[in-house]
């Protein structure tokens, strides 16, 4: 267990009003079990004569020692969907750079996932060569019931592939709840977010089942593999029109946003390179769920990409986009992004650093050939990651707030399509990014209409309780928080004391206690009697699902 | 980039020409008298600025989400081609409304009559035949090309983009931060009725406030016990402490909790007024009635947004009675009721509503007694601010391009119309491309 020192001092945060209440939350952990002596004074003495750290510049490895409870809660919320209380305690208890090693060995965690086959590939299958011939006839001789046939059956195929990305979007999300890996799935959802694709454009489920497969296949691999195999994937050439590109016509979207959004950055390329990029990209396409190359469609002609000169094809244009050094600090800003701080609401003296940072970052992919594991690797083991004014800085996303509420309260899952229907009030929908873009995250996420969203989604997790105009069963299924404090409250003194629970549950669930929730949760306790039964505690739960800083991890 | 089709511009020429002065006259019948008051109706104070301010206009957009068949709704009984090929289901002269007497070619579905009302008092616009190059018959796509006002159905929503011109110029502000340039005008959210924002609000600077029923804008915790309640007040209207960090995180979510709150309150406490009229009991009137009731209770909202669905109609759609009649029923008697309300609160010329669907549906009716996916179709504009009457003529039904009706007016048209003329805004950048403005609204 962790051990006091005065180095501790860190987790107190520079300048903010939190200082008084992380006092308490670093005393509530060394405290001894069975001591119920009031949070540690003489620490909270000692703490403020340390001054506090400024935010590191570089990726210098944190000190074992200082990585304890609150360390290994930050880890897991940010390289996973958090954690219960004992999962935080096992990775404590390992230490950072075997709980970083065992984050990021996916391949070593079994997993015994069902296999994929349940989804049926052939849905949106191309017509048959004898349907076209009987369609083109029936158009001839102005066969108007034959036409109506083909069109019905084109419409319930519709309908059919609908439900089956509903069906895609319960299972990713099952995936998410229950998988021993959660780092895999996390960067499956970081790969879905960088090469945006939407199911409502392509409206081919499958595509968007093998694009989302090779996400998880790289999930911590090499961004450079993704990058050849994206210009070579279905959903992808479709989403962004490729599919029709050809010689003498090219079409730009895949190649503007190759270097725009996915390999570059704005301000790194040409609008020439775009168009050239462009025609070297003629002739990529798929036929049913499998890329082809169209001989005959692709442009051969001499073509000048970033620099470089030749009768360049995607391959190469890949490459040339690779050998940037833009591309690597694009990348890395991109990680660091969704791991560390949203750097688009940095303040001034934050940006200098985590420039520092991401710099690094990107040196880091560029020595290890685009690998993301040892930049991840580095940042998981960093000072700047576990610096205060990165822990509880970052807001959840509707997919992180919902699949960690799951895993770390350890609720019932209760109804798949309620959670997914709130993901998408919340503004995320699994395959439906908004754009190309993706998802803009942070303060985006946040607005009046949401946050009423977040906490009753929340509620329901909890009590089972369905948010006005949900459509699902009511959900019974007992849910009792109790087990969240047990084992920080180990003696029962401890355990009948609200002011103890309180302090326990928001350590738990916020990370550190604030002045703010034990008043409002001790008064609410006075109101039962300072009862602490299974109600009062997951009343208690409820009101701190409810406040502001939850939406923080 | 986005292209003019010059020939849209002769649409409009025949009702150019005779300007203003003879729809005018034949619209200048005697105001309703739900609407009398509201002609001449003083500011209400509690709203605190004036009519006529553009800060003070509200749009309603109501969507007809399914593709709403345009030829069943504005009914061209007098062409041929379209009780030839709608043997089943076409209305008869007879049976439809006629709208004036000098157009012998378009009559209204007979469901329509609350519309009909609206128009002999001059407070309703007909636009016939609009539509965009390429149409796409997909609901989605089509759907989110009317949203985002963009061929490729993909960006922010046209609305979305309003608001972020008014709050920080183009591309200026990130999501959720505040604008680098200091306005002093603080932008009220989109209110939209309904369990998603739609794409047409999604914007830059602003999200939308989107509530199926004003319970859902409010916690369902309160619920669970009511010795939640004061600790919950207390815990989500928090201001974030002198010491704290302003910029952060932490604080903003705080800020937002407590805008959410207040936003709560006001909603919930302007609905839960009666209304002035009786609504329909339908989903529709149901939406618009909430509308009218927060637009009286002085709420600053500039955009609101209804929706009402089902007009997929495949399949037994009917004609002059049965599945689409009662969706334009339940249209109409909405709206009518809506400007009814608005016109007692005296709030009618400061509401502009406007109706869409995704696509109209094909000329020839199918095998089922319903109507396949098809092309352009009527968009119609209430309130006593819009240029009153029928502005063009129907698209042929002779000419048709695949089964399909040529659309004569790009949608976009009408959006820049409703842009510059009543929000007052620059419809070139919202829109990204030039369209020149449908004469929807009356000049002043």
């Amino acid at each position: 267990m962790l051990e006091p020192d005065a180095d501790f001092g860190h987790t107190r945060a520079s300048g903010s009003g939190a200082c008084r209440c992380n006092t308490r939350a670093r005393a509530a952990f060394v405290t001894e079990p069975g001591d119920t002596r009031p949070a540690g004074r003489e620490d909270g003495e000692r703490m403020q004569n340390t001054a506090p750290d400024r935010l590191p510049r570089d990726l210098d490895r944190l000190p074992e020692i200082r990585f304890g409870h609150a360390e290994a809660r930050h880890l897991l919320w940010r390289a996973g969907f958090g954690g219960t209380p004992d999962q935080i305690a096992i990775v404590a208890e390992w230490g950072l750079e075997k709980a970083v090693d065992h984050l990021l060995e996916i391949e070593k965690t079994p997993h015994d996932w069902p296999a994929a086959d349940r989804f049926d590939k052939d849905i949106m299958r191309p017509e048959t060569a004898e349907e076209q011939l009987a369609e083109r006839a029936a158009r001839r001789s102005q066969d108007e019931d034959t036409l109506a046939r083909f069109r019905l059956m084109r419409q319930q195929r519709q309908r059919q592939d609908r439900r089956q990305i509903a069906d895609m979007q319960r299972w990713w999300l099952t995936r998410m709840i229950e998988t021993p890996r959660p780092l895999e799935e996390k960067m499956t959802l970081f790969w879905h977010g960088h090469f945006a694709t939407s199911y409502r454009t392509i409206e081919d489920s499958y595509h968007m089942f093998q694009q989302n497969q090779l996400f998880r296949k790289h999930a911590v691999g090499s961004f450079s593999d993704l990058l050849y195999a994206i210009i070579r994937d279905p959903a992808m050439l479709a989403y962004l029109d490729n599919n029709d590109s050809r010689v003498g016509r090219p079409n730009e979207n895949l190649a503007r946003e190759l270097m725009e959004l996915f390999g570059l950055g704005v301000g790194n390329y040409t609008e020439q390179d775009i168009k050239e990029g462009a025609r070297a990209l003629t002739g990529y396409t798929f036929q049913d769920n499998e890329f082809r190359f169209v001989h005959d469609n692709h442009d051969k002609g001499t073509k000048t990409i970033l620099g470089r000169r030749g009768t360049l094809d995607g391959e190469d244009f890949v490459a040339a986009i690779l050998a940037q050094r833009a591309s690597s600090e694009f990348v890395a800003t991109k990680l660091y992004d969704f791991f560390g701080m949203h750097v688009g609401s940095l303040t001034e003296d934050d940006e200098a650093a985590v420039r520092g940072v991401t710099s690094r970052m990107a040196e880091s992919l560029r020595n290890a050939n685009y690998n993301v594991r040892p930049v991840l690797r580095r940042l998981f083991m960093s000072r700047h990651f576990y610096h205060p004014r990165v822990m509880r800085n970052r807001i959840k996303s509707p997919v992180e707030l919902v699949v960690g509420a799951v895993r770390s309260l350890h609720t019932p899952v209760r109804d798949l399509s309620v959670l997914l229907q709130a993901m998408d009030l919340m503004g995320q929908s699994l395959m439906f990014p908004p754009s190309v873009k993706g998802w803009d995250g942070g303060r985006s996420w946040i607005n009046t209409s949401t946050l009423f969203v977040r906490q009753n989604l929340l509620n329901f997790l909890v009590t089972g309780r369905l948010p006005v105009g949900a459509s699902g069963a009511s959900q019974e299924d007992r849910y009792d928080p109790t087990f969240l404090v047990q084992s920080k409250l180990d003696s029962r003194a401890a355990r009948r004391d609200p002011a103890r629970v309180a302090d326990a549950l928001a350590e738990v669930t916020l990370g550190a206690p604030s002045e703010a929730a034990r008043d409002a949760l001790t008064a609410f306790a006075a109101g039962h009697g300072n009862t602490v039964d299974r109600d009062t505690v997951t009343g208690m739960l409820l009101l701190i699902t409810a406040m502001p800083e939850y939406q923080l991890c | 980039m986005h292209h003019n089709d010059s020939a849209n511009a002769r649409a409009w020429t025949r009702r150019e020409l005779l300007g203003n002065g003879l729809v005018m006259a034949s619209a200048a019948v005697a105001m309703p008298s739900f609407l009398q008051r509201s002609a001449f109706a003083l500011p209400d104070p509690a709203a605190g600025s004036l009519p006529g301010v553009p800060e003070d206009r509200v749009l309603v957009v109501i969507q007809l989400g399914g593709g709403n068949d345009g030829l069943n709704t504005v009914a061209p009984v007098g062409m041929d081609a379209y009780h030839r090929l709608r043997p089943r289901i076409h209305l008869t002269r007879q049976q439809a409304l006629t709208i004036e007497k000098r157009y012998t070619d378009i009559a209204l579905h007979p469901a329509l009559e609350g519309l009909k009302e609206m128009y002999d008092t001059g407070l309703m616009s007909i636009v016939q035949g609009v539509g965009y190059p390429n149409p796409n018959r997909s609901h989605f796509k089509s759907m989110d090309i009317w949203q985002t006002a963009d061929t490729s159905g993909t960006g922010d929503g046209w609305i979305g983009r309003y608001y972020d011109s008014e709050c920080c110029g183009f591309g200026g502000g990130e999501s959720g931060t505040a604008p680098k340039k200091k306005t002093t005008q603080t932008i009220h959210p989109p209110v939209s009725i309904g369990r998603e924002t739609p794409l047409a609000l999604q914007g830059r600077s602003t999200k939308a406030v989107a509530f199926e029923t004003p319970d859902l804008f409010t916690w369902t915790g309160e619920k669970v016990h009511r010795s939640l309640v004061e600790p919950y007040d207390r815990l989500v209207r928090r201001e974030p402490e002198a010491g704290d960090d302003h910029g952060s995180n932490a604080a903003f979510l705080m800020r937002t909790s407590l805008d959410a709150q207040v936003n709560s309150d006001q909603i919930r406490r302007a609905v839960a007024e009666r209304s002035l009229v009786d609504y329909p009991n339908s989903e529709l009137g149901q939406q618009l009635g909430m509308i009218a009731k927060m637009i009286r209770a002085g709420m600053k909202t500039r955009v609101y947004y209804a929706t009402l669905g089902g007009f997929d109609t495949h399949a037994g759609q009917g004609g002059q009675y049965g599945r689409h009649a009662n969706l334009l029923t339940q249209f109409s008697a909405a709206v009518r009721a809506f400007y009814e309300d608005l016109g007692r609160q005296g709030n009618a010329d400061r509401v502009l509503t406007m109706s869409f669907s995704e696509f109209g549906r094909r000329v020839a009716q199918n095998a089922s007694g319903g109507t396949d996916h098809g092309t352009a179709a009527p968009m119609f504009l209430f309130g006593p601010m819009v240029n009153p009457g029928v502005l063009n003529p129907h698209p042929s039904m002779n000419n048709l391009e695949g089964g399909d009706l040529k659309y004569t007016v790009d949608f976009r048209r009408v959006y820049a119309g409703v842009l510059e003329d009543w929000m007052k805004a620059d419809s070139s950048g919202v829109l990204e491309g030039r369209y020149k403005a449908a004469p929807v609204i009356k000049k002043a």
